[in-house]
C-alpha cells in the first residue's frame, strides 16, 4: 500500500494536471466558443504549431511557478518571526556555492529545452515550402483598410479576404505577401496563424491553410493612427467550389444599370473616382477601396458597420460619424443626391 | 564668503523668509535635496500618469464605449508610456540612487554634485516640455496637441507625413532632453561608486544597492545613448529633409524599431536593477539575515547587464526577420532568464531560515517576489517567439509589463518609500495606513493586471480605443477597470500617509529597523556633511560589526 | 548618536581609489561612443540603398590632409599634457595652441568639402539616404569638434591670463581624453565614409 505521503502528492499532481488541461481546454473551443479570435483554438496549421509549443511553453512555466510559489509561501510562513521568540538572531548563513550551482544548472537545461522546442517551430512556420497549387494573395496595408490583391487570379477587393478551405491530404494553403501603402500595421486572425506586420520598403509573407469553413475574425494588431482599432479582418473560408464561384464574380466588371445612371453620374463627376475604382467605369482611384463589388461584402469601413443602405448612406455623409479620424472625407452631397448614390453603389454587386 | 556654509537650517527654519528657502532648495547641490527633489517630482507626475490611467480604463470598461475620442484616447496612451517610464520611474530611482549611494558607501556627497543639480532639472525641465505640447499651439489636427505616437513612436508613423503639426516634436524634444539629463546622472552614479567609497569600503564589501544601482549607471551609458541617437535622426528626418527611416526614399521603418529597442530593452533593466537594490536591503533587514549569495548576486546583475544589451528584438518578432535572428534572440532572451531566477532563488534563501518581520516595507517586498516571479514567466512565453506571434503587441504583453512595472518595481519602490521614509524625514510613517495601503493596492493590482491577460489570450490587441463586443472580451476588461479603482484609493492612502507622517509621525531615530548599513549610523534626517568623520569599513555590514563585536561579519566573508 | 566608532582608524588602510575627473569623463566617453555607433551603423546600413543622387564614388574624396591636421592635433595635446605635468607652462601653452589651430584647420576642411558638395555636386542631407547619413555622421562628428575647441579655447584664455599652473595637469589630462576621443571617432568615421562606403 502506497503511504499517505505519496497518494497525497498523486492527487495533488492530479489536481495540477487537471487544472491545467481546464484551463487550456475552457480556452480552446468549447461550444458555444469563448471567442472568435481565441488564440487556443487553432483552425490552421501555423496557429496549431503555435498552439502544441505554448501548451509546452505554459506547462513548464506552470511547473515552475508552482514549485517556486511554493517554497516562497512556505518560507513566508515558516519561518516569521513568533510572538514567542527569544530576541536572537537567527543562524547567520551568507550562501552555499553547491546549492547556487544547482539552481543555476537546472535553469539552463529548461531553457536549453524551450529554446529547442521553440527552434523547430520558428522552422516549420517560417520555412514553409510554397506549394503549385497554393493561393497567392497579396495584402497591402493602408490607414484603416485592407486590400486585398489576388495577382494570378485577376482580382482585387478590399477588407473581406476569401481563401478557400485546405484539406490534410490535398492541401492549398493561401500565402499572403504583406505590404504598406503607408505605415506599420499588423495582420493578426488569432485562429489561423500568428500576426506578422505590414510595413512599408519591407515586404512580409505568411501563410494560413484553414481546415474548416467559416468565418475568421482578428484585426489589425500595429498601432498605425486614429482609427487604428477600427481596421478589423474578416477572413472567409469556404469550400473550393464556392472560392472558385466568388473569384468568377469578383473578375467581371461592374454591370451598368440605367436604373441608378444618375448615382453613377455623380460618383463620376464629384471626387470619388480620385480614390475607389470601379472596374468598367472610369473610376480608377487607388487611395481608397476598390468598390467595384462593394455589394459582395457584409461589412463597410473595413468591419466598422454593416453593409446596408442606411450605413452607407450615413458612411458617404459622414464618415466621422462611423470612424471618426477615418481618411475618406465627408462628401457634402444634398439628400437627393446621396440617395441616387446609395442606389448605384447597391448595384454593385 | 557667507558663513551660511557652515549653518545648517535647523527646526527653527520657519523663521526664515519662504523665499530664501526656496532658493536654497532651487540652488541645492546636495545629494540628498536633489534626491528629495527627483522623488517629490517623481510623484507629481505618477498622479498624472494614474488620471491617463484611470480615463484609459474607463473608456475601455465596455465596448464601443464614447467617453474620449479615438484622438484623445492615443493621446492618453501615448503620454501615460512616456510620463511613466521617463518622468516617474526614471526620476525616483534616480531619487532613491543619489539619497542613498554617498550615505552607504560613506562619502558626503556624490562625484559631481553640480553635474547633479544638472541632470535633475534637465529631466524636470523634459517633463515639463512633454506636457506643454498640450498647450503648445491650437488649430489642425495634430498641430499643436499632446503626442500620439505610441511611447516607442514607430516609424514613418512619425513622419512629417503622418504626424501632422508638432506633437511629435514636443516627444523627441521632452526626452532628448531628459536623456542628457539620464546620461549625467549616469556619470555622477559611476564616478561616485568608483573613486568617493570610504576607507576599507572595497567593490566586494559595498552594498548591493551600490552594485546595482552601478550596474544601472552603466546600462543607461550604453542605451539611453541609442535613444540620442535615433531620436536626433527622427529631427533631421522632420526638420532637415534627411530620410532615415523614410520609406518612400528607400529609408527603412524596423531600423527605428531596432534603434529604439536597443535602447528600449536595456531600459526595463535600468528600471528594473534598482528594484532588485530595494529588495536586496530590505529582505535581509526584515529576515534578520545576511544576503544569501552576495558574490553570486553581483555576478548575476553583472550577467543580467550584458545579456540585456543583447535581447532587444524580442520586441521584433513579428516584423519579419529570418529564422537565424528570430531563433538568436529567443536564445538570448531566454538566456537572462537564468541570472534572473538565481536571484529570485537568492531572495528565497536570504529569508529561508530567517525571522521575518512583516512590516510594511517587507510586506511590499514579500509581494515582489511572488508577482516578480509570474512577470518573469510570462515574459519567458512571450521569448518563445511563435508564442509571441500572437502574445505581442496584444493585451497580454500590456499585462506582463504592467506585472514587472507595477507589481515588481512599484511594490519594491513602495518599499524602499517606507523603509527609508524614517532616514529621509526624521519621522517614522504610520504602520497602520501603510498596511491599508498595502491592500488596498494589492487587491486593485491583481483585479486589473492578473485579468488584462485574458483578453490578450483572446485575440486583443493593444493600442485601441474601443474594441467589439461578441469576442468574448467585455467582462475581463470589466474587471481590469475596476481594479484601477483600488490602486487609485492605495497611492491616496499613500500619500496621506506621506504627508502626515512627516508632520505627525514619532521620532525615528537614526537605526529604527535595526540595519546594518552605514546610512543607519548617522542622524534621521542626516546632516549636510552626512557624517562627523568618514566612516572605515571592514565587512559588508560595518554596523552588524558594531551591534555584534563577538562575531562580527568580516570573520566569515 | 552620530559619530561612528569603527574598528580600523583610516590611516592604517591603504585606500587609493580612481580619480572622479577620469572615470566621470570615461563614462561620458562611453556614451558618446554609443551615440556615435548609431551613426555608423546606420550608415553602413545605408551603403548602396540610395534611390537617386550622386552617389559616394562620384563626389567624395578622403581629405587625408585633413586627417593628419586633427590626428596631429591629439600628438600636440599629448605634449602640451607633458609640458604642464613637467611644470612648463609656456611650453604647455604653445603646444594647446598647436592643437587648436590644427583643429581649426580641420573643421575648415569639413566645411570647404561641404560647401564643395553642396554648390557643386547638388548633395544635401535631403538629397537622398547617402546625403543624410553623410551629413548626419560627419556633421556629429563636427560638432563634437566644436565642442571640444570651445573647452579647449576657454583652458587657452586661462592659460593667457596666468591661471592655469602645473597643478592643474590632471584636468587638462582629463580634456584632452575627449580630445582624444574625437579624433579616434574620425578614424572610424573616415574609415567608414571615405573607404568602406565609396
Amino acid at each position: 500500500m502506497q503511504s499517505r505521503g505519496s497518494t497525497k502528492w498523486h492527487y495533488l499532481g492530479s489536481q495540477i494536471l487537471g487544472c491545467l488541461c481546464c484551463t487550456a481546454a475552457a480556452f480552446a473551443d468549447p461550444a458555444p466558443p469563448l471567442s472568435p479570435t481565441n488564440i487556443f483554438a487553432p483552425a490552421s496549421t501555423p496557429a496549431k504549431s503555435i498552439f502544441g509549443l505554448s501548451l509546452f511553453v505554459l506547462a513548464v512555466t506552470g511547473a515552475i511557478f508552482l514549485i517556486v510559489f511554493t517554497l516562497l509561501l512556505y518560507s513566508v510562513v515558516k519561518f516569521r518571526k513568533r510572538k514567542s521568540d527569544d530576541g536572537r538572531e537567527p543562524p547567520q548563513v551568507y550562501g552555499s556555492n553547491q546549492v547556487e550551482l544547482a539552481w543555476t544548472i537546472i535553469p539552463i537545461l529548461i531553457v536549453v529545452a524551450l529554446f529547442m522546442a521553440t527552434a523547430r517551430v520558428i522552422a516549420s512556420v517560417q520555412k514553409q515550402a510554397r506549394l503549385d497549387n497554393a493561393i497567392e494573395v497579396v495584402a497591402i496595408g493602408h490607414q484603416f483598410w485592407w486590400e486585398y490583391r489576388y495577382p494570378g487570379l485577376g482580382v482585387v477587393t478590399a477588407n473581406e479576404l476569401h481563401v478557400p478551405v485546405s484539406d490534410d491530404h490535398h492541401p492549398t494553403p493561401t500565402f499572403i505577401k504583406l505590404l504598406s501603402a503607408d505605415t506599420d500595421h499588423s495582420f493578426w486572425v488569432p485562429r489561423l496563424a500568428g500576426k506578422t506586420d505590414l510595413i512599408p520598403n519591407h515586404p512580409n509573407s505568411m501563410w494560413i491553410d484553414p481546415h474548416e469553413a467559416g468565418v475568421y475574425l482578428g484585426q489589425c494588431a500595429q498601432y498605425c493612427g486614429t482609427q487604428h482599432a477600427k481596421m478589423l479582418l474578416r477572413v472567409y473560408v469556404q469550400p473550393r467550389a464556392d472560392f472558385d464561384r466568388w473569384i468568377q464574380e469578383q473578375r467581371q466588371p461592374a454591370t451598368a444599370s440605367s436604373a441608378a445612371s444618375q448615382g453613377q453620374r455623380i460618383f463620376e463627376t464629384t471626387a470619388c473616382i480620385n480614390c475607389h475604382t470601379v472596374e468598367g467605369t472610369v473610376a480608377n482611384g487607388h487611395f481608397g477601396p476598390d468598390l467595384t463589388h462593394l455589394m459582395s461584402r457584409e461589412t463597410i469601413a473595413a468591419g466598422a458597420a454593416k453593409n446596408t443602405p442606411e450605413n452607407l448612406r450615413q458612411w458617404i455623409l459622414n464618415p466621422n460619424a462611423i470612424k471618426p479620424g477615418s481618411l475618406m472625407p465627408a462628401m457634402q452631397l444634398s439628400d437627393q443626391d446621396l440617395d441616387a448614390l446609395t442606389d448605384y453603389l447597391g448595384t454593385l454587386r | 564668503m557667507s558663513t551660511e556654509s557652515i549653518a545648517w537650517p535647523s527646526t527653527t527654519a520657519e523663521s526664515r523668509p519662504f523665499i530664501d528657502q526656496l532658493h536654497e532648495w532651487v540652488t541645492t547641490v546636495d545629494h540628498k535635496r536633489l534626491g528629495i527633489l527627483y522623488i517629490v517630482y517623481a510623484l507629481v507626475f505618477l498622479v498624472i500618469g494614474g488620471i491617463e490611467a484611470t480615463v484609459i480604463r474607463i473608456q475601455l470598461i465596455r465596448p464601443h464605449n464614447d467617453f474620449v475620442s479615438p484622438q484623445v484616447f492615443n493621446r492618453l496612451f501615448t503620454m501615460h508610456g512616456t510620463t511613466m517610464i521617463f518622468f516617474v520611474i526614471m526620476p525616483v530611482l534616480f531619487g532613491f540612487a543619489n539619497y542613498l549611494i554617498p550615505l552607504m558607501i560613506g562619502a558626503r556627497d556624490m562625484a559631481f554634485p553640480r553635474l547633479n543639480a544638472f541632470s535633475f532639472w534637465m529631466t524636470c525641465f523634459g517633463g515639463l516640455l512633454l506636457y506643454f505640447s498640450l498647450v503648445g499651439a491650437n488649430g489642425l489636427y495634430g498641430a499643436g496637441n499632446a503626442p500620439d505616437v505610441g511611447w516607442f513612436a514607430y516609424a514613418p508613423l512619425t513622419s512629417r507625413t503622418f504626424s501632422v503639426g508638432h506633437s511629435t516634436d514636443f516627444w523627441t524634444l521632452a526626452l532628448l532632453v531628459s536623456g542628457f539629463g539620464s546620461i549625467g546622472t549616469a556619470i555622477n552614479i559611476i564616478a561616485t561608486v568608483l573613486c568617493m567609497r570610504c576607507p576599507g569600503m572595497m567593490l566586494a564589501k559595498m552594498p548591493l544597492f551600490a552594485w546595482l544601482n552601478l550596474i544601472m549607471a552603466g546600462l543607461v551609458i550604453l542605451a539611453v545613448s541609442p535613444l540620442t541617437a535615433a531620436q536626433i535622426m527622427l529631427l533631421v528626418d522632420r526638420y532637415l529633409g534627411g530620410h532615415f527611416f523614410d520609406t518612400q526614399a528607400g529609408g527603412s521603418a524596423v531600423i527605428w524599431m531596432h534603434f529604439f529597442w536597443v535602447f528600449g530593452h536595456p531600459e526595463v533593466y535600468i528600471l528594473i536593477l534598482p528594484a532588485f537594490a530595494f529588495v536586496s536591503e530590505i529582505v535581509p533587514v526584515f529576515s534578520r539575515k545576511p544576503i544569501f549569495g552576495y558574490s553570486v548576486m553581483v555576478g548575476a546583475t553583472v550577467a543580467i547587464g550584458f545579456i540585456s544589451m543583447s535581447v532587444w528584438a524580442h520586441h521584433m518578432f513579428t516584423v519579419g526577420m529570418s529564422f537565424a535572428a528570430n531563433t538568436f534572440f529567443v536564445i538570448s532572451t531566454m538566456a537572462i532568464a537564468v541570472p534572473t531566477g538565481i536571484k529570485i532563488f537568492n531572495w528565497l534563501a536570504t529569508m529561508w531560515g530567517g525571522k521575518i518581520e512583516f512590516r510594511t516595507p517587507m510586506l511590499f517586498c514579500i509581494a515582489f517576489l511572488f508577482q516578480f516571479l509570474i512577470a518573469g514567466l510570462t515574459g519567458i512565453m512571450q521569448g518563445a517567439a511563435p508564442f509571441d506571434w500572437h502574445l505581442g503587441s496584444s493585451y497580454f504583453v500590456v499585462a506582463h509589463f504592467h506585472y514587472v512595472i507595477v507589481g515588481g518595481i512599484l511594490f519594491a519602490l513602495f518599499g524602499a518609500f517606507y523603509y527609508w521614509f524614517p532616514k529621509m524625514s526624521g519621522k517614522m510613517s504610520s504602520e497602520t495606513l501603510g498596511k491599508l495601503h498595502f491592500w488596498l493596492f494589492i487587491i486593485g493590482f491583481h483585479l486589473t493586471f492578473d485579468f488584462m491577460h485574458i483578453p490578450g489570450l483572446l485575440g486583443m490587441p493593444r493600442r485601441i480605443y474601443t474594441y467589439e463586443p461578441g469576442r468574448g472580451w467585455d467582462t475581463w476588461n470589466l474587471i481590469v477597470t475596476i481594479g484601477v479603482f483600488f490602486q487609485a484609493a492605495g497611492i491616496l492612502v499613500f500619500l496621506g500617509n506621506l504627508i502626515w507622517s512627516y508632520f505627525r509621525g514619532e521620532a525615528a531615530g537614526s537605526d529604527p529597523w535595526d540595519a546594518w548599513t552605514l546610512e543607519w549610523s548617522t542622524n534621521s534626517p542626516p546632516p549636510a556633511y552626512n557624517f562627523y568623520s568618514i566612516p572605515s569599513v571592514r565587512s559588508r555590514r560595518p554596523l552588524w560589526d558594531l551591534k555584534h563585536p563577538d562575531d562580527p561579519d568580516w570573520k566569515y566573508e | 548618536m552620530s559619530t561612528t566608532s569603527m574598528p580600523l582608524a583610516p590611516a592604517e588602510i591603504e585606500w587609493n581609489l580612481p580619480r572622479r575627473g577620469r572615470v566621470g569623463m570615461y563614462s561620458l566617453i562611453a556614451a558618446e561612443a554609443a551615440i556615435f555607433t548609431i551613426f555608423v551603423v546606420a550608415y553602413l546600413f545605408y551603403i548602396g540603398k540610395s534611390l537617386s543622387g550622386p552617389m559616394p564614388r562620384d563626389v567624395l574624396s578622403p581629405p587625408v590632409f585633413y586627417t593628419v591636421c586633427l590626428l596631429s592635433s591629439s600628438l600636440a595635446i599629448h605634449f602640451a599634457g607633458k609640458s604642464l605635468r613637467g611644470g612648463n607652462v609656456r611650453t604647455f601653452g604653445a603646444w594647446w595652441l598647436l592643437t587648436i589651430i590644427l583643429g581649426a584647420i580641420f573643421l575648415y576642411g569639413t566645411a570647404s568639402e561641404w560647401h564643395r558638395l553642396i554648390d557643386e555636386d547638388g548633395l544635401t542631407i535631403s538629397t537622398n539616404l547617402f546625403g543624410t547619413t553623410y551629413y548626419s555622421l560627419v556633421g556629429l562628428h563636427g560638432f563634437h569638434v566644436v565642442m571640444g575647441l570651445l573647452g579647449l579655447t576657454t583652458v587657452m584664455l586661462f592659460t593667457f591670463f596666468g591661471a592655469v599652473r602645473q597643478e592643474h595637469g590632471e584636468r587638462i589630462e582629463v580634456l584632452a581624453l575627449y580630445w582624444h576621443f574625437v579624433d579616434a571617432v574620425w578614424v572610424v568615421v573616415f574609415t567608414v565614409v571615405y573607404v568602406i562606403g565609396r
